[in-house]
């Protein structure tokens, strides 16, 4: 099994096979099923941010090995699109499903264990988010 | 990918498989809408069983679908929504709001013909 | 080259090929060589490795004939992966492996020994074929230690990693029979909650329930917290949540047995107590789930 894989995501089609592919790793990698419908939902929102703001990135998802020898999962998601003028902003929870506002940041770190996020407006953004296995 | 839409009576029954694209779901919101003006539908099922993420996009659009369907006089109900997805969809914070839910076809059948029966 | 696309976490070697030849000799051919002698003298080195594994006294939990056909296997992908100079069959081949031997009784220690023996018997048989030429058989060394090195390590982290899934599982099932969902009418749960919860388990209750809904096609949950003394913010959300995706999948869910004190809690996350289905005790809870059920309810 690779340890790491790379999905170019540029269409709506690229965003189903960023979370298949994200699933698959997680389920080799020794999640429950229930972690990696976790980890494909994540995944699924910010292949998708990729995909409306910035037309083009990347996903890079990647197998961990922590302290201690727990295994984990690395997602990257990676643009070079517009940025996020206000991060913070963006963090704040009140994203509501029905209003189509907002990019899902406060839920996919919900998702995850870890979460992070360097934005640079002009340059593009990368969201960082890791998963481990408990 | 086309969404398979079933006619059974006064029901229209929309199966969606896997790897469901946005597309393929802006698609099934005006083919159901088509098909239940078409057709007169007083209910529409969505049976979301095969659907192995429901995040953000897919909620709303559902819950478009079911606003749209509403203004032409037909409940819509969303079933076979799986444990995982539903634990998912929880810690994400998509709610489908008051959008009815069953566990599957038969309890939606039965959920659209209870809530007919109490109308007439 | 299929080589050239493998993508290697491990940074041993830096450059994430497996097989990695030095100037000299042209590398194709030095590794057709290597890979022809452990062809040739495969039925011979493979007896000698079964040897030394008996001599170790290790897979002692396994008969002779199922030892040979696994060290025939082994053996086989191990050529394969230095061959292909890929290391996806046999990570594959070491998990199917590590599940039927797990079982079996057999420990880390005794892979990771049997790997490595069979890492000292071919290169044993390298020092024996090349002794004559002491360059060359530094060059077909080169060539063969960094390889076998990183198969051992892939076979026997394949064996760990399956090892602590199994672990997982087992740890997963324990807990489970501690915390019963309750069937007690036809579409009808009660999950009884007593005690300290922590954000793990509650996660894993929820889990659990929504199963327990899948499975049992139940239309009303009793979720009873009598036996909870205090909850924190995170648990209560996580109540919150088991309700709200209760109701995703058809079913109400009603809470009985709500301290004071708790629903103090939840009002402080936000939690509009008005909307949630609580009644003050587990009878009166079940009394009004086969309400909504539409069963008769006895008078006592």
């Amino acid at each position: 099994m690779a340890e790491e894989v790379q999905i170019l995501v540029t269409c709506d089609k690229d965003v189903v096979t960023a979370r298949q592919q994200g699933r698959t790793a997680a389920r080799a990698a020794g999640f429950s099923e229930s972690e990696a419908t976790l980890v494909a939902t994540a995944i699924s929102e910010l292949a998708r941010n990729i995909v409306s703001y910035a037309q083009r990135g990347t996903v890079t998802v990647a197998r961990l090995n922590g302290h201690r020898g727990t295994a984990g999962l690395k997602i990257v998601a990676s643009d070079a699109g517009p940025g996020i003028a206000d991060v913070v902003q963006a963090l704040r929870d009140g994203y509501s499903s029905s209003g189509g506002l907002g990019l899902g940041l406060p839920g996919v770190r919900r998702l995850m264990d870890e979460f992070d996020i360097a934005s640079v407006p002009g340059s593009g953004t990368t969201v960082t988010v890791t998963k481990w296995l408990k | 990918m086309q969404v398979p839409i079933l006619k059974q009576g006064h029901v229209l029954i929309a199966t969606i498989q896997a790897a469901l694209t946005d597309a393929d779901l802006l698609e099934l919101r005006s083919g159901l809408v088509q098909q239940v003006v078409r057709y007169r539908s007083s209910g529409v099922i969505v049976d979301v069983t095969a659907m192995d993420v429901m995040d953000s996009f897919a909620s709303r659009t559902l819950l478009e679908i079911s606003r749209m369907i509403r203004l032409r006089g037909a409940d819509t109900v969303i079933v076979g929504i799986q444990p995982e997805v539903a634990f998912a969809m929880v810690q994400l914070g998509v709610t489908l709001e008051d959008i009815p839910t069953a566990l599957d076809l038969e309890e939606g059948l039965a959920y659209l013909q209870q809530t007919s029966r109490s109308i007439n | 080259m299929a080589r050239e696309k493998q993508a290697l976490a491990s940074t041993a070697s830096g450059k994430g090929r497996l097989v990695d030849l030095p100037r000299g000799e042209p590398r194709a051919e030095l590794h057709r060589e290597l890979v022809g002698h452990l062809r040739q003298n495969r039925t011979q080195l493979r007896e000698e490795w079964v040897a030394r594994i008996g001599e170790a006294r290790l897979l002692q939990a396994m008969t002779q004939e199922e030892i040979f056909a696994e060290a025939t296997s082994v053996y086989d992908s191990y050529v394969a992966a230095l061959e292909t100079g890929t290391l996806d069959d046999l990570t594959a081949y070491a998990r199917n492996l590590s599940e039927r031997i797990i079982p079996r009784g057999v420990e880390t220690h005794e892979v990771v020994g049997i790997v490595l023996l069979l890492r000292d018997v071919l290169a044993r048989s390298l020092f024996a074929k090349y002794q004559a030429d002491f360059e060359k058989l530094n060059r077909i060394l080169d060539a063969y230690e960094p390889a076998a090195n990183r198969i051992a390590n892939t076979v026997a982290v394949g064996f760990v990693q399956e090892r602590e899934r199994v672990i997982r599982q087992q740890q997963e099932a324990i807990r489970e029979l501690s915390t019963p969902v309750l069937q007690v009418r036809e579409r009808l749960l009660i999950l009884p909650i007593i005690g300290v919860i922590d954000p793990m388990r509650a996660r894993q209750l929820t889990e659990q329930l929504l199963r327990g809904i899948r499975e049992n096609r139940a239309k009303v949950v009793v979720i009873d917290i009598t036996g909870v003394a205090a909850m924190d913010a995170t648990v209560a959300n996580h109540l919150v949540q088991t309700v709200e995706a209760s109701r995703l999948l058809g079913a109400t869910v009603i809470v009985t047995g709500l301290s004071p004190e708790i629903a103090q809690t939840l009002v402080t996350i936000g939690v509009d107590l008005g909307k949630m289905n609580t009644v003050g005790d587990l009878q009166g809870g079940i009394e009004q789930a086969e309400r909504l059920l539409g069963y008769k309810v006895e008078l006592g």
